[in-house]
């Protein structure tokens, strides 16, 4: 009998434990989501009346949407640059043994392992020293770097899954080096390519540390709510905020499922 | 012309390992030859290079008559049957055969007639819409060989492509293939590690070692007359016993510790500084006693194994050496282990080959 008391008292705060765990996690998430419909422009609590009113001021505030378009116009262009730097790159790693090239797959890491704000100050640094203007084009560059090492690793991991037979098979079939990536190699690392895709666009879009230092006089959207927080919390951050968690909460949710799909 | 396929001193390295050590090899239209050889003597790499997905660091590839040196494998009148097949898993089977004709531009009405007929080769009709993991490893075996065939090839490589089947269903897919390739008149070229293999499918069989072949023959001669001690050891089990060759030798007599046994040179010239004695198990004799025989060995008898249609027969020779002989289960006299008996074989069933 007191061995199936202790055990059921075990197992309970493990419950517990994973519960609290999970509220020490998404609590403060869910506290915001709760005040961006709070109809009182003080976060107090309980909610005494609900209104959607902060997402119509969000969209009326002219220097918030500015920066939203400035947010997605880095990490649109910034994935593309990863993209079509960091597919090559995870060929080359793949494919090639050349010297240095432990350390060449380690340097290309580094960026996505370092704290952005040893990134953020190296290159802004870096940029003041050159006289190079901060701008988007400097944020776009900053996070270029660890974007690369995204599709990089990602893309590497699912070339040396890739059975190397079938590229042989589809040569031996007649077709060229080309035709066998489109038809063979690409459709067979299609889901690791569109889930960096989704991942970097992620990325760039929450990024803050590195922007914070490469920013000139056009915000990213992090970096402006950042500026509105030291203001105070507006529920319109909330607001925005709100959309951000689910956007990239759906965006994982897509990379995981197209992971676990190849399995 | 003579020959479909002709390789000329081909070697081939890879860094300092060099695998393919000067070969030469004539393959005629419409035969079977397979290259059977240990895992390591460069049987694949040889498949590989006639494929194209290697260059010979020197040497010579004929098909067809054309040199194919520096032409890649798409523009290569060969297909390849791979070792786990490679089909490609994104595709359906329809698919996956249909890939070659796909890349000659062939019309599409005219694609899906030869797929359905490919399957039927390979009686898969009712599996083209599947994906290659759906099949079973036997049926999967099948596309790969349909997906290749589909194609016309002058020749029809594979790389062991029996080799992750069990035992029964390999055996019944090795009379496929045979029959396939006597229907359909297509050379192929097939490597294996299975000396048993070998020897029930080929017309021929090139037996490598070490990068080299050390001879190419039909499984009957491989078998009965081996060329080297390599090739009598690695096919079939043998009983080799060292000997020295005087330059006095009498025909079919040479001398084994000392005792004048029959055995015939196969080739002069195939002779070495050291020099073996090949004798089947199954062509040793035990004598029975007052039987005459022009020469025997004697020894004891030190294990007698039941194998079901044969009996093996360990014997120690006097000279401390053994000797196996396999007799039919049926045989008129046992014998025991400890008995006393004398062996001989007929003067032509003693090989001697050189190193």
């Amino acid at each position: 009998m007191e061995k199936t008391s202790r055990f059921d008292w075990i197992s309970t705060s493990l419950k517990a434990s994973a519960v609290l765990i999970f509220l020490f996690i998404y609590l403060p998430m869910i506290v915001v989501v709760v005040y961006s419909f709070n109809g009182n422009a003080v976060n107090s609590f309980p909610v005494l009346t609900w209104s959607v009113k902060w997402y119509g001021v969000m969209m009326n505030d002219s220097a918030l949407l500015a920066s939203l378009k400035n947010s997605i116009l880095v990490a649109v262009t910034g994935t593309i640059i990863g993209l079509f730097l960091g597919i090559p790159a995870a060929f080359v790693v793949d494919r090639f043994s050349f010297p240095g090239k432990t350390i060449f797959e380690r340097i290309v890491l580094l960026p996505m392992i370092l704290p952005g704000i040893i990134t953020g100050v190296a290159m802004m640094s870096v940029f003041v020293m050159m006289r190079v203007q901060l701008s988007l084009t400097t944020i776009l560059i900053g996070h270029g770097t660890f974007l690369i090492a995204v599709v990089m690793t990602q893309v590497y991991a699912r070339l040396k899954r890739l059975d190397r037979a079938i590229e042989e098979a589809s040569m031996d079939l007649g077709a060229t080096r080309l035709k066998t990536f489109f038809y063979v190699t690409l459709p067979n690392i299609k889901t690791a390519v569109i889930g960096a895709t989704l991942l970097s666009f992620t990325l760039s879009i929450d990024e803050i540390a590195v922007s914070y230092f490469l920013t000139g006089r056009e915000l990213t959207l992090p970096v402006q709510i950042w500026a509105m927080l030291r203001r105070g919390i507006t529920p319109e951050v909330n607001a925005i905020s709100t959309l951000i968690f689910f956007f990239s909460v759906v965006m994982i949710v897509i990379v995981t499922r197209l992971n676990r799909e190849v399995d | 012309m003579d020959y479909i396929i002709k390789i000329e001193n081909v070697e081939k390295s890879f860094g300092n390992e060099h695998i393919v050590k000067g070969i030469n090899l004539d393959i005629k239209p419409g035969e079977f030859l397979t290259v059977l050889g240990p895992s390591g003597c460069g049987k694949t790499t040889t498949l590989r290079l006639i494929a194209g997905f290697e260059d010979p660091d020197a040497g010579e590839i004929w098909i067809d008559g054309k040199s194919v040196s520096r032409i890649p494998p798409y523009k290569r009148d060969v297909n390849t049957v791979f070792q786990n097949y490679a089909l490609f898993p994104h595709m359906t089977i329809n698919e996956n055969i249909a890939y070659g004709l796909k890349m000659k531009k062939v019309s599409k009405s005219e694609r899906l007639a030869r797929v359905i007929e490919a399957l039927r080769l390979v009686q898969l009709e009712s599996f083209g819409d599947r994906k290659p993991r759906q099949l079973s490893g036997g049926q999967q075996q099948r596309v790969a060989v349909a997906r290749a065939l589909i194609n016309n090839p002058k020749v029809l490589l594979l790389d062991e492509p029996l080799g992750a089947l069990d035992l029964k269903l390999r055996k019944q897919m090795q009379i496929e293939l045979k029959h396939l390739q006597q229907k359909l008149e297509i050379t192929f070229i097939y490597v294996t590690h299975d000396q048993e293999e070998a020897l029930t499918i080929s017309d021929r069989i090139a037996v490598m070692n070490k990068g080299v072949i050390e001879q190419v023959a039909s499984p009957k001669e491989i078998y009965e007359s081996p060329s080297t001690k390599f090739v009598a050891d690695f096919i079939g089990d043998t009983n080799l016993f060292e000997i020295q060759i005087s330059p006095t030798n009498e025909t079919n007599v040479v001398n084994l510790f000392g005792t004048k046994v029959g055995g015939r040179i196969r080739e002069p010239k195939s002779l070495t500084k050291q020099n073996y004695l090949s004798v089947r198990p199954e062509r040793v004799k035990l004598l029975a006693h007052g039987e005459e025989a022009p020469y025997f060995l004697s020894g004891t008898v030190e294990e007698v194994i039941y194998v079901g249609s044969f009996i093996r027969t360990v014997v120690k020779l006097q000279q401390g050496q053994r000797i196996v002989a396999m007799m039919p289960s049926k045989g008129d006299h046992l014998c025991l282990p400890g008995d006393r008996v004398r062996v001989t074989w007929k003067e032509e069933d003693g090989i001697v080959i050189g190193q």
